[in-house]
């Protein structure tokens, strides 16, 4: 009888965990079948590095390199400013904060994990935008600047929390090791324990990466998604997630444009993926 | 703890009961975002006369009625622009006729930052400057200033209207397109918000968007006609010369309720309605 039940249990967990591996085929065949028909009219390589995005029109333009060049300005932007941020926080509280203030903290940015991406690209639009306007002098502040701003926001959290776990999980005789060896505190962290947890903290700005690059509400309402190839950060982009957020619900379906922007999927779906593997094998060097 | 679940799922089941009676003489109307206020309107006082009867409205865009319409979701597609020949197409391939009704009109509004000095263009200056031609006021008679060109996203009746009747100036062979730097926002009030922020900005919306802190400038056809603001009695009149009409799709003719709903919609109560919304009669 109890082997009976067992049997049942270990099976019912089997399943539930392959359950997301078949859900993960199955999306991937649904996107390939509804996105490869796009190739009929146009070529892979005039699809991936078209520069003119003008689905509606007859006959349709379809070249998505604006958009994955926005995608990538915004995504480099937010790294920029949350890496360095993240990191250096993430080094505080593991190392540096008195107790209280390291828990305060770690709620903190829990807190910042919880903000809904619609409510910060609101007020990104009403507060941030007019400010970048302003202090850059330009025409208008949805650029690319004011997304990488708030996505920053949103990366933050996540590499925060994985880079701190990353240097906790740091054996403690290495910084004993270090301080007994004359080193200062900040010698020790510099020299020592950061590269001891170099992979686990590639592997949060990764994850963090990852985030923003699927981040879609926020960056629509703040980067003005004009679909033109971006040559600085000042200027507005359209990303690749906006796109189809923006398109998909008008879309004539079985058209040209419908299946274009599944391939755009497509491409969202290989770009997150890659930055996921990445990860994955940072993580795995760690133990 | 059991007594609340229990509450709870009774009423539930009573919920559900009075929801679902009403589904069978309930009329869905689907479709531009533009309408849903003045079919709402409608819907409201078509169900103060008709007590038992319901209408459900809701948007999403004139291309997702139209879509839904062909697969047979709703019964009514509001639209702000003509059905397009491939959802023709695709409609009949599903058994469905599409019934065209105009139900009210619009008139589109060219709207600036109030601080801006020019107030009125000519349709061939909108043209260009919506196109990237001209890319500072100072070529239309303002400042020097860079122009920010603001439009609605693609998946908007709105939209295609204004490229095809101002940007293509109704040539079907145009091959005019936005400009790449235009700014695509997702609703006519984030364009309103820009306007007012930015004393750069151009865009265009309904009629019905303007408010003080937007200014709409006065169109002419062409540089010898007169320039026109864009009020009700302008559109009516037709000296306005960007407006378009609003429609109604259904699968075949209208019949039952469904015509019940049309004819009020374009009797003289329906028509006030559609004044009262800031939109413009058909009569």
């Amino acid at each position: 009888m109890r082997k009976i039940k067992e049997f049942v249990i270990e099976k019912l967990i089997l399943i539930c965990g392959l359950a997301s591996i078949f859900f993960v085929i199955l999306i991937f065949i649904f996107l390939a079948k509804e996105g490869i028909a796009v190739f009929k009219s146009v070529s892979p390589f005039n699809f991936l590095f078209g520069k003119s995005w003008y689905p509606i029109s007859e006959p349709p333009q379809l070249g998505i390199l604006p958009l994955i060049l926005g995608s990538l300005l915004v995504t480099l932007g937010a790294a920029v400013i949350s890496v360095p941020i993240g990191i250096a926080c993430a080094v505080y509280i593991a190392e540096i904060a008195p107790q209280k203030v390291k828990e305060i903290l770690k709620s903190g940015i829990e807190l910042l994990a919880a903000i809904p991406s619609v409510v910060l690209g609101f007020i990104g639009m009403v507060t941030l935008v007019p400010w970048v306007k302003s202090i850059f002098h330009l025409p208008t502040g949805l650029t690319a600047l004011s997304g990488s701003i708030m996505l920053a926001f949103m990366a933050m959290p996540t590499i925060v929390s994985i880079a701190e776990d990353a240097l906790y999980s740091v054996p403690k005789n290495y910084k004993e090791g270090a301080l007994a060896l004359g080193a200062t505190h900040w010698q020790t962290i510099y020299r020592v324990l950061l590269p001891a947890a170099s992979s686990g903290i590639v592997a949060a700005v990764m994850l963090g990466i990852g985030r923003v690059i699927g981040e879609t509400m926020a960056v629509m309402m703040i980067t003005g998604n004009s679909a033109i190839i971006p040559h600085t950060i000042l200027q507005p982009v359209r990303t690749l997630t906006a796109t189809i957020a923006a398109e998909m619900g008008e879309v004539v379906v079985g058209s040209e444009h419908y299946f274009a922007l599944f391939a755009i999927g497509i491409v969202l779906f290989v770009i997150s993926f890659a930055i996921n593997v990445t990860a994955d094998l940072f993580l795995h060097k760690r133990r | 703890m059991f007594r609340i679940v229990s509450v709870l799922l009774i009423n539930l089941f009573f919920c559900s009961l009075a929801l679902a009676a009403p589904a069978k003489n309930c009329v869905q109307v689907k479709g531009s975002d533009t309408m849903v206020n003045l079919a709402q309107a409608w819907a409201e006082r078509y169900m103060e006369v008709n007590p038992g009867e319901f209408i459900a409205v809701t948007g999403g865009g004139s291309g997702t009625g139209l879509s839904s319409l062909i697969s047979g979701t709703c019964s009514i597609a509001m639209s702000s622009r003509n059905i397009k020949g491939k959802e023709i197409s695709l409609a009949e391939a599903r058994g469905v006729k599409p019934y065209e009704a105009k139900v009210a009109l619009d008139g589109l509004a060219v709207v600036v930052n109030p601080k801006n000095p020019v107030d009125k263009l000519t349709i061939d200056q909108l043209a260009q400057i919506f196109t990237g031609k001209i890319t500072n006021w100072k070529q239309v008679g303002g400042q020097d200033l860079q122009i920010v060109v603001l439009s609605r996203e693609v998946n908007s009746g709105t939209h295609v209207y204004f490229k095809e009747h101002v940007l293509r100036k109704n040539d079907p062979n145009s091959k005019e397109e936005f400009t790449p730097g235009a700014l695509l926002l997702p609703s006519s009030q984030a364009i309103a918000d820009e306007i007012t922020q930015n004393t750069g900005a151009i865009g265009y919306y309904g009629m019905g968007y303007i408010s003080p802190k937007q200014k709409a400038v006065a169109v002419a056809k062409d540089a010898k006609s007169e320039f026109v603001s864009p009020v009700t009695e302008n559109v009516i009149n037709g000296k306005y010369p960007i407006s378009r009409p609003l429609f109604f799709y259904t699968n075949n003719a209208p019949q039952g309720q469904i015509k019940k709903f049309f004819d009020f919609c374009l009797s003289k109560e329906g028509q006030e309605i559609v004044l009262k919304t800031d939109f413009v009669p058909v009569k």
